[in-house]
């Protein structure tokens, strides 16, 4: 075998994503072409829908607080070498906890409803994640295959829950009773009247906070430490006398509670009532969003906003050119995901050849690395 | 319930667990090889619709099929070289191909043919229609086996023989031939497979290039044999349907078979039982909806005997670090 040598830190976190990214990007602009649009055209149309005035920037920043949420979810799972594809069914169940609390405390101060909410759509989200978690922590049935059953049973439930408990006698829409004051999370407009009617509302602070927590989780406490050891290799936790079961059955149940909070955002800062399937799918971005961003929280934030901005934007795309829908974003997510998470080794060889080649620093190293493999 | 309403119910099983027969069947290959597959709703979503698309523009529902197969195929290939040739996550990859179809096919549907993602409705022709097998209407009179005969075996589509004739092939592939134990082989211990002198990068994409054709007859179903046109998700959740009906079923084509039945006559049932009361409780037919991917859980979890898939499934082969 040829001598090989990982590329630069730099070059692995942000160099062969942007590659990946432009691929997806440019395949993208192949598929607008083969419907006979203008690439270029499209691509001004959702920078200026998703950033050119205060109302887009609004819904952009709406739609990405919902990814920073899945997300992290997607991550913090992964971290500890599980892959959670129920995020659109654990926040689909959380929504439940937050319209039940929201309902409740209707009457007293969002201060007072926002953080009770916020324990129990996280609580409501844990819970459908503990599931599958202890199932494969206990009882060994691999947790991707029970994610998405349980995304199924979720939908269904909710279905039911939505139907039969929630709607009040006198609706005919499949929907619950409206918040009216206290269970609604402010908008931002009501602050900052740049937003225009946006509906981005506070839930984006807790979106930050999240972010910081999880940084803080992941790379500076014991636990997340545990949690890295069990995600790079479970013999050597398990040696090292880490209880892996009880990882996994926390690492998930954190990973549902942070795919939870997308009900606070969406049942309490913007639909004010629970309506069927409003996650839309923000689940399943989520996995976009945490491969592209390396699962770390600063990548994250920032792919949450691109994805947020191609949503906005694509609203705005099929406004202004109606040859294009707005399940082009659905395909760039895809492409996203495929090149990205699927297909990483794409580039990875070509890169890690050419960083050889353009630095006898590299080179060095790796005649290095090959002469003591073959030595010993 | 009279007879006549027991053989509808059973008829309608037939028709809707064709489409998860055929998908399950796709998935065994691939699964059996070492590739976990859980793009087989992409893959029937794109050969749904491009066999509604190239049916309603030929006006062939042969050609319409064709189109199906060659579209999942692709489909089918582009996860084999993301899965198998560059050795990526074959999990990711197939959520990609799940959302990748979902968008392309609405986006396409509605630029192509500006009908709300829809294809134009098929006519004569375009779609397949139902065989009626010899002497069906003369053993109709016959008293039990004249109605099971002309009814519930006699007049289905083409391909709901074709999937359950392939459970007989998928079965004889498998157990009796020699690509068979490779296939196996190379899903159990890529490495003794390689040791033999035997390309395991070689086997899989024939395991997935199976997959692919199969995965295309299942989604043509749905929009030229079942449907009359591509409708937007046709498929409706049907491929992890299909999934759960492969782990149900142990990796093995008759069981596959008795669970695709089974979960066909869930869904079945749970279109009769709208609305319909036991002992002045409603049923909810959420429940019997959810009643499939539920037993897999359970199943999954060991309560009800254990689920072991093929031992190398969801690992790229590295011949050597």
């Amino acid at each position: 075998m040829s001598a090989r040598r990982p590329i630069p830190r730099w070059a692995d976190v942000a160099l062969l994503p942007a590659i990946n990214l432009t691929l997806a990007f440019l395949v993208s602009g192949l598929v607008v072409l083969l419907v006979g649009e203008n690439p270029f055209h499209a691509i001004q149309v959702i920078i200026y829908g998703a950033f050119g005035y205060g109302e887009g920037v609004g819904y952009t920043l709406y739609y990405a607080t919902n990814f920073i949420f899945t997300g992290l979810a997607v991550a913090v799972a992964a971290h500890a070498g599980l892959f959670n594809i129920g995020g659109d069914g654990q926040a689909y169940v959380a929504g439940l906890g937050a319209i039940v609390v929201a309902l409740a405390l209707d009457q007293t101060h969002w201060l007072l409803a926002m953080p009770l909410a916020v324990i129990a759509a996280g609580a409501m989200g844990g819970a459908w994640a503990f599931i599958p978690g202890w199932l494969q922590a206990k009882r060994g049935s691999h947790v991707v295959i029970t994610t998405i059953m349980f995304n199924f049973i979720a939908a269904a439930l909710m279905v039911y829950m939505v139907n039969r408990v929630l709607k009040p006698a006198s609706s005919m829409a499949p929907e619950s009773a409206t918040i009216d004051v206290g269970g609604r999370v402010p908008q931002l407009r009501q602050f900052f009247s740049f937003f225009g009617y946006s509906p981005v509302n506070l839930s984006i602070v807790i979106a930050i906070l999240a972010l910081i927590g999880v940084y803080i989780l992941v790379w500076h406490t014991k636990f997340g430490y545990a949690m890295r050891v069990l995600g790079a290799n479970p013999t050597a936790s398990r040696y090292a006398g880490i209880s892996n079961s009880r990882m996994i059955m926390i690492t998930m149940t954190i990973s549902g509670a942070l795919a939870g909070m997308v009900a606070i955002n969406e049942v309490m800062g913007v639909q004010n009532r629970l309506v069927l399937d409003f996650v839309a799918g923000a689940g399943f971005v989520g996995i976009a969003v945490a491969l592209m961003g390396r699962n770390h929280p600063i990548g994250i934030a920032l792919a949450a906003i691109l994805f947020g901005a191609l949503y906005q934007g694509g609203q705005e795309l099929q406004f202004v050119i109606p040859g294009i829908t707005r399940e082009m974003i659905v395909v760039i997510q895809a492409l996203v995901i495929l090149f990205t998470g699927a297909m990483e080794g794409l580039f990875r060889p070509a890169l890690e050849r050419a960083f050889m080649t353009f630095s006898p620093e590299q080179k060095a190293d790796a005649v290095a690395v090959s002469t003591a493999k073959t030595e010993s | 319930m009279d007879i006549a309403a027991i053989l509808s119910i059973l008829d309608a099983t037939i028709r809707l667990s064709t489409p998860l027969l055929l998908a399950c069947l796709a998935g065994m290959y691939s699964e059996r090889a070492g590739v976990f597959d859980i793009g087989l709703e992409g893959k029937m979503l794109a050969a749904a619709f491009a066999a509604g698309a190239v049916a309603a523009i030929s006006g062939s529902a042969w050609l319409g099929l064709m189109a199906g197969m060659a579209v999942s195929l692709s489909t089918a290939l582009l996860q084999g070289v993301a899965a198998i040739t560059l050795k990526g996550n074959q999990l990711i990859a197939g959520v990609a191909i799940n959302m990748l179809a979902a968008g392309l096919t609405t986006f396409l549907g509605q630029t192509w043919f500006g009908q709300g993602g829809r294809t134009p409705p098929l006519g004569d022709g375009g779609r397949f229609t139902p065989i009626t097998l010899p002497f069906a209407d003369e053993l109709q009179n016959v008293p039990i086996l004249g109605p099971i005969y002309s009814e519930l075996i006699s007049g289905h589509y083409i391909l709901v023989y074709v999937a359950f004739i392939m459970v007989a092939v998928t079965a004889f592939v498998l157990y009796r031939t020699r690509f068979g134990l490779r296939l196996r082989a190379v899903g159990e211990n890529p490495k003794a497979v390689d040791t033999a002198g035997i390309s395991v990068v070689l086997l899989r994409y024939q395991a997935v290039i199976i997959t692919g054709l199969l995965c295309g007859l299942a989604g043509a179903y749905f929009s030229i044999a079942q449907g009359s046109g591509f409708g937007n998700n046709m498929t409706a959740g049907k491929g992890y349907i299909a999934l759960a009906a492969l782990i149900f079923a142990k990796w093995k084509p008759v069981p596959a078979m008795f669970t695709c039945l089974l979960f066909g006559f869930l869904d079945a049932l749970q279109i009769r039982l709208q609305g319909a009361r036991l002992y002045d409780v409603e049923i909810p037919v959420q429940a019997i909806q959810a009643l499939p991917y539920l037993l897999t859980v359970i199943l999954l979890a060991g309560f009800i005997g254990k689920a072991v898939g093929p031992k190398a499934g969801g690992v790229p082969y590295t011949k050597e670090r």
